[in-house]
């Protein structure tokens, strides 16, 4: 059973997670009646059709071309980065990618091998929810996005580093 | 002895001490969940290794960082308690100005970290896939040919670097050396990226090389940027990283590094897409501000100095005193000052390693000699930085008290060397014993004096540690059938500039343990025999040579030796 994070209304907290994802959507999008995640390959040859559909997010994978995104991001309800590893670091440039360079404002959440030691480093890269791996504590984890009070570099989280506060020095 | 000034490392403000601090609180935290069953090992270990924990042969290791190897006398202090505290009595120093213990127990790791904290240090970053502690020149700031003090940019990189929460997983570690001198002494040409710093019409500026590194593939480094203004470090290292995490290879362990994602993109294709990158980023937020500079290079004053006459001359001194002096002693930008190295390749212990008592020992040496200041240079030495020249009698025999005088530093005793298969899970085969049984070989201080400057470089494994590639002659330990074998390097060397580097190359098939020092010495008495004048050095008799020559002296079958072949 995973766990979903969200820090949409502000301090993290559990939410009931309400996207499907997808995995195929040729053959199950004519099925779903919620709110889809559906693969940023097949979204961007059915733009179209998904716009019209309604309710409808990304699901990047981490060797996928963030930048070809740029074409639906005014009209996804959420952007979901997979992490096949924890320990594969590509979602956090993708992340910050999507926040930094594209623009994108809307939900942006991880999901996959996502575990509580790294969410302290996926919301600074931008991401706004977690959906945790499997067995994760989600309670438990809440804790974690308070390891560290303060940051040595900005990224994606708004905030800036010490030095640009004036507390460096 | 009372400091007139604080000692010239990096001055933690309050911010600076409360991140280590939550850093040592999470690492505990995570050790606690790990101990309680509620955190995996193999979800532990990328976490453990970014604070420096390895799990090893005979038990953990913890390598803890010396940024850019400066160090205050109390913080050896702190380093010499823990080793007491904790460990069996002593610590090995690492070619990466690190310092790493071998011999404590897992559970007492969140302790060596509070403790770490309480004089300013950390094991932060120095393992696992992220970019790793930043490495100098051991006499930067006193150094008579330097061009720019690199301290400050190293202290600017680590903060910068220090949890940045994009690069906390890359395809694999990633490290960064800076040189401020003509005569580059940090071995840049084979880091993930090299930084000549650079002083052009007026202003600091860095040319960057790239996709240096040792290991399975040694790679000398390109360049791809030249006179780089300093403003824009961070964000042009931050695009080359960006590029990298996001197209460096994860498929294969082996060829993770970011040398092999320049060498397939080739460097001038890696540049475009670093300079693609870094055009959204330049002048942006990331841009190091004048201020932020200042209030760094503002910890790297210099002590007080007297008004000194720099002769100075010893000539009643005994021959040793002459000796070590020629060895130990370097310039320095300061009249009447010396920078001394002290050399941790005695007879007594492993190539680096040092006793608590000798951390206590040169710590007080350096309050009463050096200011309270220290180097720990990648030759696996300490330096003590501020030394009166008038006060170098006084200090060689306070040294020789605690085995500290042995005078052959560049000399070929003076062995870099990996901890190897003694301690280290990863290696193939042993090192330290090579290197003893070298030192033995070579005991003689007039055949080293003889032999003159010569690097010698063992590593237990392809992962380099002891930088066998850039060794004048390199040794690795290599598996074969079960066995421990040796193969041997000739010609590497770092370079005064990344141009310059050379990577060793194999003599032939690799010997047993017993045969390398034999090896060794046929290959010395090979350069001996025919250097043009004792002027000559190895390398450069090697050079003038070549390969074909050494290989044949170093497999001049003697009676009763045998060759693996």
């Amino acid at each position: 059973m995973s766990e979903l994070i969200t820090t949409l209304g502000g301090a993290p907290a559990l939410a009931i997670d309400d996207w499907e994802l997808i995995d195929d959507p040729a053959t199950e999008l004519a099925d779903a009646v919620g709110k889809v995640v559906v693969p940023l390959v097949w979204a961007l040859e059915h733009a179209d059709e998904l716009r019209a559909r309604g309710d409808f997010g990304l699901w990047l994978k981490p060797d996928d071309v963030v930048e070809t995104a740029a074409p639906l991001l005014d009209a996804v309800g959420i952007v979901a980065v997979q992490y096949l590893k924890f320990t594969d670091g590509r979602g956090n440039s993708i992340a910050w990618l999507l926040r930094s360079r594209l623009g994108y404002a809307g939900d942006l959440r991880a999901f996959g091998d996502v575990r509580r030691d790294q969410l302290f480093n996926l919301r600074r890269c931008g991401f706004s929810s977690f959906r945790l791996a499997d067995g994760q504590d989600g309670e438990a984890a809440l804790a974690s996005f308070k390891a560290f009070s303060g940051a040595y570099q900005s990224s994606a989280d708004g905030r800036v580093p010490a030095w640009a506060q004036g507390t460096g020095a | 002895m009372p400091q007139a000034s604080p000692p010239r490392i990096y001055r933690y403000t309050e911010f600076d001490q409360q991140m280590v601090d939550e850093r040592v609180a999470q690492f505990a935290d995570q050790i606690a969940r790990n101990l309680r069953g509620e955190l995996a090992d193999e979800e532990l270990r990328p976490l453990r290794l970014q604070n420096g924990l390895y799990i090893q042969r005979h038990g953990p290791m913890l390598r803890v960082a010396i940024p850019y190897g400066v160090l205050a006398a109390y913080q050896l202090r702190g380093l010499a308690g823990i080793a007491r505290t904790y460990d069996r009595g002593w610590g090995h120093f690492s070619t990466r100005q690190n310092i790493q213990y071998n011999w404590f127990k897992f559970e007492d790791t969140p302790a060596m970290l509070a403790d770490l904290a309480k004089v300013q240090m950390h094991a932060i970053q120095t393992s696992g896939n992220c970019v790793r502690n930043i490495t100098t020149d051991a006499f930067a700031g006193i150094a008579p040919d330097e061009i720019v003090d690199p301290r400050p940019i190293a202290e600017v990189l680590r903060q910068w670097s220090t949890f940045h929460p994009e690069f906390a997983n890359l395809p694999r570690k990633f490290k960064i050396a800076i040189s401020g001198t003509t005569d580059d002494r940090a071995a840049i040409s084979v880091h993930d990226i090299g930084l000549q710093l650079r002083v052009e019409d007026g202003a600091l500026v860095a040319d960057v090389y790239v996709g240096g590194g040792l290991g399975r593939t040694p790679i000398v480094g390109s360049l791809i940027r030249k006179s780089l203004p300093w403003q824009h470090l961070i964000t042009y290292i931050e695009a080359a990283l960006r590029v990298y995490n996001l197209h460096g290879r994860r498929d294969n362990l082996y060829k993770a590094r970011i040398k092999i994602l320049v060498k397939a993109l080739g460097a001038e294709k890696f540049a475009a897409e670093v300079d693609a990158e870094w055009a959204h980023l330049k002048d942006g937020p990331g841009t190091l501000p004048q201020a932020e500079y200042d209030r760094i290079a503002a910890s790297f004053t210099l002590p007080e100095y007297e008004t000194l006459d720099d002769n100075v001359e010893f000539n009643d001194a005994p021959k040793a005193f002459h000796r070590w002096v020629e060895r130990s002693v370097h310039g320095h930008r300061q009249a009447g000052y010396r920078a001394v190295t002290i050399s941790l390749k005695g007879r007594d212990l492993p190539p680096g390693d040092a006793t608590a008592e000798q951390m206590d020992a040169v710590a007080d040496l350096a309050d009463e000699f050096s200011a309270g200041e220290l180097r720990v240079t990648h030759e696996q030495n300490l330096v003590l930085p501020h030394v009166r020249a008038i006060d170098l009698p006084a200090l060689f025999a306070r040294l020789g008290e605690h085995g500290l005088a042995t005078p052959n530093v560049g000399f070929i005793t003076d062995i870099i060397c990996c901890p190897g298969g003694d301690l280290c899970a990863l290696a193939n085969a042993k090192s330290i014993p090579i290197a003893q049984a070298l030192q033995q070989r070579f005991d003689d201080l007039d055949y080293q004096h003889d032999i003159g400057e010569i690097s010698l470089n063992i590593s237990g494994c392809i992962n380099s540690c002891g930088h066998h590639h850039i060794g004048h002659i390199g040794i690795l330990g290599v598996d074969k059938h079960d066995e421990e074998w040796y193969q041997v390097t000739l010609g590497g060397d770092y370079g005064a500039t990344p141009e310059q580097a050379r990577i060793g190359v194999i003599i032939g098939p690799s010997f047993a343990a017993g045969q390398v020092p034999d090896v060794v010495e046929k290959i010395v008495k090979h350069y001996l025999a025919n250097r043009e004048g004792e002027d000559e050095r190895f390398i450069d008799t090697f050079r003038r040579l070549g390969l074909a020559s050494f290989k044949q002296a170093a497999y001049a079958k003697e009676e009763g030796e045998a060759v693996h072949v």
